[in-house]
């Protein structure tokens, strides 16, 4: 299909995914509509009610609300989206598994902001990396376009048979949500045609062929074995994400993967980021490269499923890797995003030294200074005889 | 364009020009700022437009950025750096270091009645390039509300040359025009082209 571009559009993020979500159009969104939600519901809503998208709108009384009405749309065979944020997500929390398990193919933005408390509603990747483990498809977008894009890619990868997952998309609370940046749109049509029809599996609706949805499954019965197909669902999602990004590159002209390699072919040392700090540290690439050090990046964009290998193999010859969590799992190694990457380079040989950052919790903000920083701290241990230890390092830390 | 060469970090980017806002709750500051986004959009720039977020009480002191650019802008953080600053509530002279981390050369474009002269004497400001526009004044006269976003943008077109005036005007004729009564529209074009003409400089 031949690639046209729209004009160039100046939208903020929950406005470039809000129009995502009109282009797909879903049968049902079951949203929570007050705070702390995102600005994408009011957008969503505002379409539905000027009949711009055939959606079913459905307001519930909380998040938890939100995600089990979307599990029983779903059920019944709906194509069904919702969106949320911060302790709306965490909110969601029970309820996300139950999702996961019934293998229902629902799309969910969330706008990465922080959890309580403190009280704080900025950026940082808390509540998102806080659900990890809950079966869902993770993609994290860096800016507008991305967010856009992730959205509508996140319906073919959840929906496809190889797959029937979840997928939550992500990009980062008022850095890019609330900005305004460029945004170039599909069509609807061509939105239309890259999604396709949605054909459910099994739709509870379907009263010529009754099914069970979510009954006990207990010490006899095949709990386990559920468990095991999740993670093999997950495993076969990879190649999934990278065909549909590959498939959306030639309606888009946008390329995607599962991770994004900057600079790094004959890097010595790098950064492994997630997010829009992934525009600052490409920027710092070029800056350090411009000196003479051999600087790289790897963006992060699935981080469920992670794919091990790929670290690996893109990783493998850089003396040392820096890795930059907006998020903490308290009382362990290091954030989310060090434990999957210090792991997945384990087995290399030479082993890469994995050094922990942590940066930008409850929105503080993260400066090309600060990544900077983060490189001369690589720099030093790359020209040090000795392993670095592996204690935290926090980027620009209040000091007073 | 008068503005390229303050960078003094994040350099990397060439003519990037980076503008940060200074007003209070309920002056239109962040309008301004997506405003001036949006003109760069017209005249095929690249743009990014932000508010640094907090709580929203009207007179509180906010702060906005824009960031224009002739390539993708990739940086996300607060502007550290400014090469241009606006202050739409001079009040805020005394109380927020305005210049705070700008280079020696900044353009800080102040909403005040008095000369930039007259301004400097009793006010902190050492470097820089000052101006001054009787925005609050403009805007009763000719929008008939005291809101100084769009008298400022006028004065920032005259003096950094970021974009033609006719441009702005036809601008704020077709996308106002969407939003607001023709009477609006007309009273902040006056607004605009009034404090383009208006500016003071030292």
């Amino acid at each position: 299909m031949a690639i046209t571009q729209s004009e160039i559009l100046a939208v903020t993020g929950n406005e470039a995914v809000a129009e995502a979500m009109g282009q797909i159009d879903p049968d049902v969104v079951c949203a929570y509509p007050i705070t702390p939600q995102t600005e994408v519901v009011q957008l969503y809503a505002q379409m539905v009610a000027d009949g711009k998208v055939g959606t079913e709108f459905v307001t519930v009384e909380s998040e938890h609300s939100a995600m089990s009405a979307v599990i029983g749309s779903a059920a019944g065979g709906a194509r069904t989206m919702t969106a949320t944020s911060s302790q709306g997500f965490a909110l969601m929390w029970e309820v996300l598994f139950v999702a996961a398990s019934y293998r229902l193919p629902v799309v969910m933005t969330t706008v990465n902001r922080a959890l309580s408390g403190p009280i704080n509603i900025h950026c940082d990747h808390s509540d998102t990396m806080g659900g990890r483990d809950t079966g869902w498809v993770q993609l994290y977008g860096e800016n507008h376009q991305e967010a856009y894009d992730n959205c509508i890619q996140a319906v073919r990868i959840a929906e496809h048979l190889d797959v029937r997952l979840p997928v939550m998309h992500m990009y980062d609370g008022y850095v890019i949500s609330g900005a305004i940046g460029p945004l170039q749109m599909l069509t609807k049509d061509q939105v239309q045609q890259f999604i396709g029809p949605y054909r459910p599996t099994n739709p509870m609706l379907d009263a010529k062929n009754p099914v069970t949805v979510g009954p006990f499954d207990g010490l006899h019965g095949w709990y386990f074995e559920h468990k095991v197909a999740q993670n093999r669902a997950m495993d076969r999602a990879f190649q999934v994400i990278q065909d549909v990004a590959d498939e959306y590159a030639e309606i888009s002209g946008r390329k995607y993967g599962l991770l994004e390699t900057y600079q790094l072919e004959d890097a010595e040392i790098a950064i492994v980021v997630v997010g829009s700090t992934a525009g600052t540290t490409r920027m710092t690439v070029d800056k350090l490269r411009a000196r003479g050090v051999k600087a790289g990046m790897v963006r992060v964009r699935a981080f469920r499923p992670f794919p091990h290998a790929a670290y690996a193999e893109a990783l493998q010859h850089v003396k040392v890797v820096g890795v930059m969590d907006r998020a903490d799992s308290f009382g362990a190694q290091g954030g989310p995003v060090f434990l999957e990457v210090r792991s997945a380079l384990y087995d290399c040989d030479p082993r890469p030294q994995v050094l922990p950052f942590i940066y930008g919790l409850g929105g503080r903000d993260i400066y090309p200074d600060n990544i900077e920083q983060a490189f001369a701290e690589l720099e030093k241990t790359a020209k040090s005889k000795k392993r670095a230890s592996t204690e935290r390092r926090y980027l620009n830390l209040r000091k007073d | 364009m008068a503005t390229k060469t303050g960078a003094k970090k994040g350099e990397a980017t060439p003519a990037l020009t980076e503008i940060r806002w200074h007003g209070r709750g309920g002056q239109g500051a962040v309008t301004a700022a997506k405003m001036v986004a949006e003109l760069a959009l017209g005249e095929g720039k690249y743009f990014q437009a932000f508010p640094e977020y907090g709580p929203e009480r009207s007179g509180a002191p906010i702060v906005a950025f824009t960031r224009v650019s002739d390539a993708p802008i990739q940086v996300y953080s607060g502007i550290e750096h400014p090469q241009i600053v606006v202050v739409l509530d001079s009040s805020l002279l005394k109380i927020v270091d305005v210049t705070k981390g700008a280079p020696d050369d900044v353009i800080v474009l102040v909403n005040s009645e008095r000369t930039p002269a007259q301004l400097r004497k009793d006010s902190a400001l050492k470097d820089g390039r000052l101006y001054t526009i009787a925005a609050t004044r403009i805007a009763v006269e000719t929008i008939k509300r005291p809101i100084p976003n769009t008298p400022m943008v006028g004065a920032l077109t005259r003096i950094t040359g970021l974009f033609d005036i006719d441009d702005v005007v036809t601008f704020l004729r077709e996308d106002f025009g969407k939003k607001f009564p023709p009477k609006v529209v007309e009273g902040n074009i006056a607004a605009i082209t009034r404090s383009y003409e208006e500016v003071q400089g030292e």
